[in-house]
């Protein structure tokens, strides 16, 4: 899992309001270098939420510590003429493959697994609710 | 509306190859040289409760394939495909694609946690890379993804079955669609159409039993406009492909839809009708 997926993906825990970003919980990370597209780049980065991508990217194990500590705690499309930028924004966002470890809801800490690059975010159909506030409504329906 | 335009109907298979083999050599814009790769059926990995490429996947590549240089001259950035499988599908699209259009980004989601795996390997041994996502339909990824996917293709579970079929575990979640083999279907579109950049399309297999002619009005009244890209019969079933892109604004094609008789049910008058989707057709 690339962290452009992370980027895009939110808690789908029954109740949540945002549910984003996920937590990420890195074990296990690899290393696999793609070409640099400034053409994609530069169309993904007004959708992205830098903030997540930046907490996602110093989360990371120490190994890879260097991807988060080289990206700004704040962009602006201006920084998109920088091949330095660049470079580094393509590093963290398509190059580091999250292999195992585990994404967790921000609003009711339910845990979605990663094993060999798959984030798991299917729910049980019976998973009671995790969020307080879906399970006193749901109690107080049922009164 | 007149009967007087016919639908592109490519029944067999191996003269749409030989179709497309000619388009690829008097292609004069240089694009191609070779014949376009798709994934290769001894590289595919399988799973007991997979569903293994078939009839309706091969039919969805086909049609992939007739629709190349559209793809290639689309320039799409970001494509998905919702109910990966065995991985066939979006490793042929990635494939084919790769040799023209650089920068793309795939996703591939299946509710079938073993068949994103497989879907995997079978990326691994292509030597291709897809972001794949353990998910139903896109749930998790639906918000964030809204309005930035350009291509979407779908082999959905399309045979009708008793409705308690539907979404079970392992690979009949592949197949079981429910009434009329719609549940899923229905359950799929409004994701389709939340995902669809503006200029986005969708790629979908029907079966004759799924009434694609009211799911093509279903997504006209979306603001759709829809035509048959490839339709083969086989021994079990008669499969369509359909692509579907935004044409005019919502509001006014269901103004312009109430000028089309209702319910109406022949495939003839499905025919006539798809047939005013394309002389309404500009660019696509």
């Amino acid at each position: 899992m690339r962290l452009l997926t992370h980027n895009m993906l939110a808690s789908n825990v029954k109740g949540v309001v945002k549910g984003y970003p996920l937590r990420l919980e890195a074990e296990a990370v690899a290393e696999r270098p793609v070409d640099l597209n400034p053409d994609f780049l530069r169309h993904i980065f007004s959708r992205l939420d830098w903030p997540a991508l930046v907490a996602a990217a110093r989360s990371l194990p120490a190994d890879h510590a260097g991807a988060g500590a080289a990206l700004p705690d704040e962009a602006d499309p201006s920084m998109l003429d920088s091949d330095d930028f660049l470079r580094h924004f393509h590093h963290a966002l398509l190059e580091l493959h999250v292999e195992e470890g585990a994404l967790v809801c921000p609003e009711t800490g339910r845990r979605f697994p990663i094993n060999k690059g798959i984030p798991n975010m299917l729910l049980n159909e019976d998973e009671p609710p995790q969020c307080l506030i879906c399970y006193l409504t749901q109690n107080e329906s049922v009164r | 509306m007149s009967a007087d335009h016919s639908v592109e109907v490519i029944v067999d298979s191996s003269l749409l190859s030989i179709q497309t083999a000619q388009k690829e050599k008097h292609d004069t814009r240089g694009l191609n040289r070779v014949l376009p790769r798709t994934a290769q059926i001894r590289l595919v990995s399988s799973h007991p409760e997979v569903y293994e490429p078939c009839d309706d996947s091969f039919v969805l590549v086909d049609a992939l394939l007739a629709d190349r240089l559209k793809l290639i001259e689309h320039q799409p950035k970001i494509c998905l495909e919702i109910g990966c499988g065995s991985g066939y599908v979006i490793a042929s699209l990635a494939l084919m694609l790769s040799q023209d259009v650089s920068g793309i980004h795939y996703f591939a989601t299946d509710i079938n946690l073993d068949a994103t795996e497989t879907t995997c390997r079978t990326l691994e041994a292509h030597g291709i890379h897809v972001e794949v996502i353990a998910t139903d339909i896109a749930s998790s990824l639906q918000r964030r993804l809204a309005g930035m996917v350009d291509v979407v293709v779908v082999n959905p579970p399309y045979v009708p079955t008793p409705e308690e079929e539907v979404g079970c575990e392992g690979i009949t979640a592949s197949w079981a669609g429910g009434e009329n083999g719609r549940r899923v279907i229905d359950r799929i579109l409004p994701v389709v159409d939340e995902l669809l950049s503006e200029r986005g399309w969708l790629y979908m297999v029907t079966l004759t039993a799924n009434n694609p002619s009211q799911i093509c009005l279903l997504m006209r009244e979306k603001g759709y406009a829809s035509k048959i890209v490839l339709q083969r019969s086989t021994q079990e079933e008669s499969l369509h492909v359909i692509k579907f892109w935004r044409d005019t604004p919502a509001d006014e094609s269901r103004e312009r839809n109430k000028e089309v008789p209702a319910g109406s049910e022949s495939w003839l008058s499905q025919l006539s009708f798809l047939s005013f989707f394309r002389s309404n057709e500009s660019s696509s």
